[in-house]
């Protein structure tokens, strides 16, 4: 069997069905075989674009996806995307084009050291260098991307080993000797876990984006319901328990809520699960550890104690920890109902927001509004900006998903990963939110939505500027606002439709359920610009 | 302070330069570093020097593990170590100062391997802080030349470390 043909086949066995890409001279074997084989081939219009697809279509779906590039600048396109999948711990097979293996080194057209690139922000590369080794390097990788902490892996295949002839045989089993994830809690920490949980007096759970990576969702709700513990989330872990829960109390963090960073600071058990303690989420990890006893679970050991220290590590899977807890704790949990009502008078003291008088459209409004009228499990792609912390704090997540960048915060990542989520679940809802600084880095890629038939929506959000740096020099810069105008854009009503794109415009309270509406009933994709006030701010 | 760890490695190109790419990425200090190949002809055996303090060493650990190529490591105690180091030093030595460095390497269990009208080259395995010793007392001769490997270093006793367990 030729070669190419042979890792298109491995990506049969693994169960591909839809991939992203764009061909070039050095992947051209591979793509000679796509087009006899069942998979779809979504042509994007850029390749970091097939990047966020499979970074949405893997969250979608909980399983490694597929984007493909040829050698040199087609893999340097990828690298902001690889980059997101690794931060935001994604599990994604990039494979790329190389030149042929005797010109490897010789700066030829076309050449890039892509798996050098890539080495800082990958999980795990192979440049191949014998042909015979496609299957087991294929089952690997896929392996490696799902297992233990998601993450992407590259696979690198000079044009000369694709044409090569091989003996197929696809390996059953993986046995990679550096590479053991444990997934099972250490008996004894889960011990010590659950006598923590019965002593405190004031706990809270910070759930994170590894919830997902096994979905653990409903684990994570029989314990906080179980022992009556409040619930805050991430930017990567919103979803995790439904925004409306009675025990949710919102994202932390510099953009997050009151009361969840109150809930944080004032605890006197912190439970992570499946949150790295990034910059954004915590901000001062060293008095918080002084403060507060912590327990960390995660299933990358590298985690525990990088940020934060904490007196319980326990490594493993979220969904198996939570389980084995669940098994140990039993069922005389501590009501905690001074704490909870404690925050539930916090949480009911939001500032409430109301409709500007000026024009335009509230935001948040707005993105509360839209989640009432959409689907139950409809699934959100927030940008990164504004749109993105809107979207966070006021989106309410039912049964569905919100999708955004918390560790890299690439913008043009929406369009992109909608597009990748609409093709794994063609029966659910997709809304893109982004605003109009991103949807200028992705707007190539109405394109690809009308080519390839994937009807999500966009919103965006036009304030005509860079409105979180915007915001930023305004607070922090004395008001020198400084490249943060985006004049010259286009009437993205009108670019829609050169596309054929059903879209619209609002800039009033009173237009939005209308609006609303239509962007939801409609069967193709559907753009819709809200006009939003430069000044409007981000919390 | 310093911590030797001792890594084995599939033994694979790239695999270096995944491994000192994570030491400067993450901003960790390598003082020496080693390789080679062990008897499994599929493994080698990296020995790195690193300088920080137990948090850095505690990470340098747990990174240098999420490595797939990375299948076992550990960080070796000062205390239960033999650690070498090989030098090979060329020294300015006329005739008048060649009985001297004659006598400086027989203390110091060093060899002599070559010899000039001018230069002597002497050839020492030992610590790394016999070797810094050793370089002190040739200094006033006028060293030419010094070559060192990085430290290699096992176990006291029997203990190994191994690809299994």
């Amino acid at each position: 069997m030729k070669a190419a043909q042979a890792m298109i086949k491995c990506l049969e066995l693994e169960g591909v069905k839809d991939l992203f890409g764009y061909p070039g001279a050095a992947i051209c074997p591979f793509y000679d075989a796509l087009a006899r084989s069942n998979i779809r081939h979504i042509l994007v219009r850029q390749e970091q674009n097939a990047a966020h697809a499979a970074s949405g279509y893997a969250r979608a779906t909980g399983k490694p996806a597929v984007c493909v590039a040829t050698s040199g600048p087609g893999a340097t396109n990828l690298i902001t995307g690889i980059a997101t999948a690794y931060a935001d711990s994604i599990p994604m097979v990039a494979i790329t084009g190389q030149v042929v293996s005797d010109l490897l080194g010789r700066d030829v057209f076309q050449e890039a050291d892509i798996t050098g690139a890539v080495e800082p922000f990958i999980k795990h590369s192979y440049l191949i260098k014998n042909a015979s080794d496609i299957p087991r390097v294929f089952k690997e990788a896929f392996y490696i991307a799902g297992t233990g902490r998601p993450g992407p892996v590259l696979i690198d295949v000079p044009m000369d080993i694709q044409n090569e002839e091989i003996e197929f045989s696809y390996p059953e089993t993986v046995s990679i000797r550096g590479y053991k994830p444990s997934v099972k809690g250490h008996p004894l920490q889960i011990k010590r876990v659950v006598s923590a949980v019965k002593e405190a007096k004031k706990p809270v759970i910070c759930a994170g984006g590894g919830l997902f990576a096994t979905d653990a969702r409903e684990e994570l709700a029989r314990l906080a319901e179980r022992c009556h513990i409040p619930v805050i989330t991430t930017m990567m872990g919103i979803g995790a328990i439904p925004s409306a829960h009675p025990l949710h109390y919102g994202m932390l963090g510099t953009h997050g809520r009151r009361v969840a960073n109150t809930a944080v600071n004032e605890s006197d058990l912190l439970i992570l699960i499946g949150a790295r303690v990034g910059d954004r989420a915590v901000t001062t990890p060293g008095v918080l550890q002084k403060r507060t006893k912590i327990i960390h679970i995660d299933i990358d050991p590298a985690e525990i104690g990088k940020n934060m220290d904490a007196q319980i590590p326990l490594v493993g899977d979220a969904k198996i920890i939570l389980r084995q807890i669940l098994d140990a704790v039993g069922e005389d949990c501590d009501p905690h109902s001074e704490w909870l009502a404690a925050l539930d008078a916090l949480r009911d003291k939001e500032p409430v927001q109301s409709e500007r008088e000026d024009g335009g459209i509230n935001p948040k409004l707005f993105l509360k509004k839209l989640s009432a009228a959409a689907d139950e499990d409809c699934i959100v792609v927030a940008d990164v900006g504004q749109n993105q912390i809107w979207t966070a704090n006021y989106f309410q997540v039912k049964k569905g998903r919100l999708l955004t960048t918390g560790g890299m915060g690439t913008m043009g990542y929406s369009v992109g990963a909608a597009e990748g989520v609409k093709t794994a679940k063609p029966d659910t809802q997709v809304i893109a939110v982004c605003g109009d600084g991103s949807f200028q880095m992705q707007m190539m890629e109405l394109g690809t939505i009308c080519q390839n038939r994937i009807p999500v929506k966009i919103i965006v959000m036009k304030n005509n500027r860079l409105g979180m740096v915007r915001e930023l020099q305004k607070n922090l810069y004395k008001g020198n606002y400084s490249g943060v105008d985006l004049d010259g854009s286009p009437d993205f009503v009108k670019l829609a439709e050169a596309y054929g794109i059903a879209s619209k415009r609002i800039s009033r309270a009173q237009e939005e359920p209308d609006a609303i509406q239509e962007l939801l009933a409609c069967e193709g994709p559907f753009l819709l610009e809200c006009v939003v006030s430069p000044e409007e701010t981000t919390l | 302070m310093k911590r030797t760890i001792s890594i084995l490695v599939e033994n694979h190109p790239g695999v270096l330069s995944r491994i000192s790419g994570l030491f400067s990425r993450r901003s960790f200090n390598i003082e020496s570093l080693a390789v080679g190949v062990t008897d499994d002809s599929t493994m080698s055996r990296i020995t790195i020097v690193v300088d920080g303090s137990d948090y850095t060493v505690e990470q340098v650990e747990k990174q240098l593990n999420k490595l797939i190529d990375v299948i076992k490591l550990k960080t070796l105690e000062p205390d239960e170590i033999i650690s070498r180091e090989l030098m090979l030093v060329k020294v300015a030595a006329g005739a008048d100062h060649r009985g001297d460095i004659i006598n400086i390497a027989k203390v110091m269990d060093a060899k002599i391997c070559d010899i000039t009208r001018t230069t002597m080259t002497i050839e020492v395995s030992e610590t790394t802080e016999k070797l810094d010793n050793m370089l002190e007392i040739l200094r006033p001769y006028g060293i030419r030349e010094v070559v060192r490997t990085g430290t290699i270093a096992t176990q006291k006793g029997s203990d190994i470390i191994t690809a299994k367990k």
